[in-house]
């Protein structure tokens, strides 16, 4: 290579780090101070209502639930109608271990819950991803049936149908107990995991291994044209994802100290995905603005107005498959960008 | 009792199950082959057309078989309304956008049900000449379960022929192997979809009422038996009515052998074999196209 050729290839990229583009990709993984907003509420809302950290600790489980699945869904494109499964492993593993007395401690019970879906997901992603569409939708539907209806059966270690009352749940590092009657522990222990799992996910988003995921999921055949592991990345999200799910479901047996088959069932794995969608698939921050919104509605109308609600539910989950495919938060970019675009021209 | 007795027993409940399930799974698989439309809505439209059957003998005194033409035009007229309306908007839409929509659409039936008519679940009066015992020769067996399995062969008959013989069953065929083929050959794939989607429809509401009677009715039927027609068209095969017929029939005798010997969580099993054979056959039993 002469030297004119290898001192003109820098000075031809320099220039480009100062284009728009380039600036934007070269920062869109720093944080930005709105990114401090979800803790800080979550913070104003442990000081500001006491009497609903109950429904607080929920909050942030459906959270951190809708969180594992957008890794799957949003960004890899895996489109599961079987996220429970990973949820009630997580509980189940959590709930089994203290009921019977054999590990009590939170925090590496939780472990073990990730452990336990993050197997299962393995497993199961090893076999099951090797399929899409419509197969892929009904193979995750049966995974989780097959769980819950193995959970229904072994009822001699599972309690069945009934499931396991009053886990004894040791206290978080030794010291802090969880009151059922005061759910300050809970709300905290809860938060504090969930700031871990984010943070995680939101490193990993980032991370080279994230954008192949989203490249998967945008054109198949060409990350297999540039040499992409795909099956194996497949594989990955779907194992981390489970793990999560896994942390989620963990965290509801020991704030809930119970576990039954409603972990396991086809409810929860379609208000997740509900959750997510509502908020906005593949964005992040599309599980806390749809965790907020649905269980605050869920919370404030289903209990007065069941019947209402489900109605309105419905109608509402139309309206966002025909009009606002994005959730929330693309509605919200969509107005902002029209409205920015305004303020611009005028 | 003697084994013989016991056998057919067990084999007449399963394939009376299975009938039903034949009836409303039928349309949901042709509908799918047509457009690859993830329609969980179907169950809601079987739903739908039983209520209106039980409701109009109970209510109105219609005899059983105009209650049931009642049925099948008043849920294909509703499926022809919401198809033209909202489905149609979705056709080029992911799996993830239809999922969402035809569960709220779901959630929008339960609930519009549980406001007209009330949570409670509704019965179905049997036809005196339906209700008693048969006797078989080798065994007495309860009349209703033999006239549905007898029933279900001639609705599996008619429409095999129906696809085999005619015109436009051609053209379903036509379509189901190669949509693009088909619309280049100059076939209205919109108004054979619409068409289908009636009929499919229409079916199911007819299986709702002819399934009422065991099934039960009640607003959660939409969701409770969704699983069991996805599992019935997935392992028949998209578009194909032998195959949903053998599907249907197997997993009827298989539930019932099941919830007698197994009440706890025997539907393991179902699950298991249905993951085992889509992983081997991902276009189920009889079909010719991926899911």
């Amino acid at each position: 290579m002469s030297d004119a050729a290898r001192s003109a290839a820098p000075a031809a990229i320099a220039p480009r780090l100062d284009h728009p583009a380039a600036r934007v990709l070269m920062r869109r993984h720093h944080l930005r101070w709105w990114e401090a907003l979800p803790w800080l509420a979550a913070m104003v809302f442990y000081f500001a209502f006491p009497d609903y950290l109950g429904f607080g600790t929920e909050l942030l489980i459906a959270i951190l639930f809708a969180l594992s699945l957008d890794l799957a869904l949003g960004y890899a494109g895996i489109v599961t109608l079987g996220h429970a499964a990973f949820f009630g492993a997580g509980a189940y593993a959590v709930g089994m271990l203290a009921f019977y007395g054999i590990w009590t401690e939170p925090i590496t019970s939780l472990s073990l819950a990730a452990a336990t879906a993050a197997v299962i997901g393995l497993l199961s992603g090893l076999v099951l991803l090797r399929t899409g569409g419509l197969t892929l939708l009904m193979l995750t539907l049966c995974t989780m049936a097959l769980l819950e209806e193995a959970a229904n059966m072994a009822r001699a270690y599972t309690g069945g149908f009934d499931g396991l009352p009053s886990l004894p749940i040791a206290p978080v590092f030794g010291v802090f107990e969880f009151n059922p009657l005061y759910a300050n522990t809970q709300y905290l222990y809860t938060l504090g995991a969930l700031l871990i799992c984010f943070a995680f996910v939101r490193t990993l988003i980032y991370s080279p291994f994230g954008q192949s995921l989203t490249g998967i999921r945008e054109n198949l055949l060409r990350m297999h044209a540039v040499g992409s592991p795909v099956r194996r990345r497949l594989v990955v999200c779907y194992t981390i994802s489970a793990a999560l799910a896994g942390v989620a479901g963990g965290l509801w047996a020991q704030t809930n100290a119970y576990v039954n088959l409603s972990v396991l069932d086809l409810d929860r794995s379609a208000t997740v995905l509900i959750i997510l969608i509502l908020g906005g698939h593949g964005r992040l921050y599309g599980a806390f603005v749809g965790a907020v919104v649905y269980l605050a509605l869920e919370h404030f109308l289903a209990q007065i107005y069941p019947t209402a609600w489900q109605l309105g539910l419905g109608i509402l989950l139309v309206l966002i498959a025909l009009f606002a495919r994005n959730g929330i938060l693309g509605l919200g970019e969509t107005l902002w960008r029209r409205y920015g675009t305004r303020l611009d021209g005028s | 009792m003697d084994l013989i007795a016991d056998f057919a027993g067990i084999l007449l409940g399963g394939l009376a199950a299975g009938t039903v399930l034949f009836i409303v799974s039928v349309g949901l698989s042709v509908t799918m082959g047509l457009m690859g439309f993830v329609n969980l809505a179907h169950g809601a439209f079987a739903m739908f057309g039983g209520y209106v059957i039980v409701l109009a003998m109970n209510r109105a005194h219609v005899g059983f078989i105009a209650a049931l033409a009642l049925g099948f035009v008043a849920t294909a007229a509703l499926s022809v309304i919401l198809e033209r309306s909202l489905y149609r908007r979705l056709y080029r839409a992911g799996e993830l956008d239809q999922v969402l929509f035809t569960i709220g659409l779901v959630f929008v039936f339960i609930a519009a049900t549980i406001l007209i008519v009330g949570p409670e679940s509704q019965t179905l009066q049997l036809p005196p000449a339906l209700g008693g015992q048969l006797n078989l020769g080798f065994t007495q067996y309860r009349t209703y379960s033999v006239f549905l399995i007898g029933v279900g062969f001639a609705i599996a008959l008619g429409i095999w022929l129906g696809f085999e013989r005619t015109r436009i069953g051609a053209q379903i065929r036509a379509t189901v192997d190669n949509r693009r083929m088909a619309e280049s050959l100059g076939i209205n794939v919109d108004r054979l979809f619409t068409i289908t989607f009636a009929f499919g429809s229409g079916m199911a509401g007819v299986g709702g009422g002819l399934g009422a009677e065991f099934l039960g009715l009640d607003p959660q039927y939409a969701l409770k038996y969704l699983v069991y027609f996805l599992i019935v068209v997935s392992v028949g095969g998209l578009g194909s009515v032998i195959g949903v017929y053998y599907a249907a029939l197997l997993l009827g005798v298989l539930d019932f052998v099941l919830k007698l010997y197994l009440p706890q969580g025997g539907t393991m099993f179902i699950y298991a074999l249905t993951i085992l054979l889509l992983l081997w056959r991902p276009q189920g039993l009889f079909g010719r196209k991926e899911l």
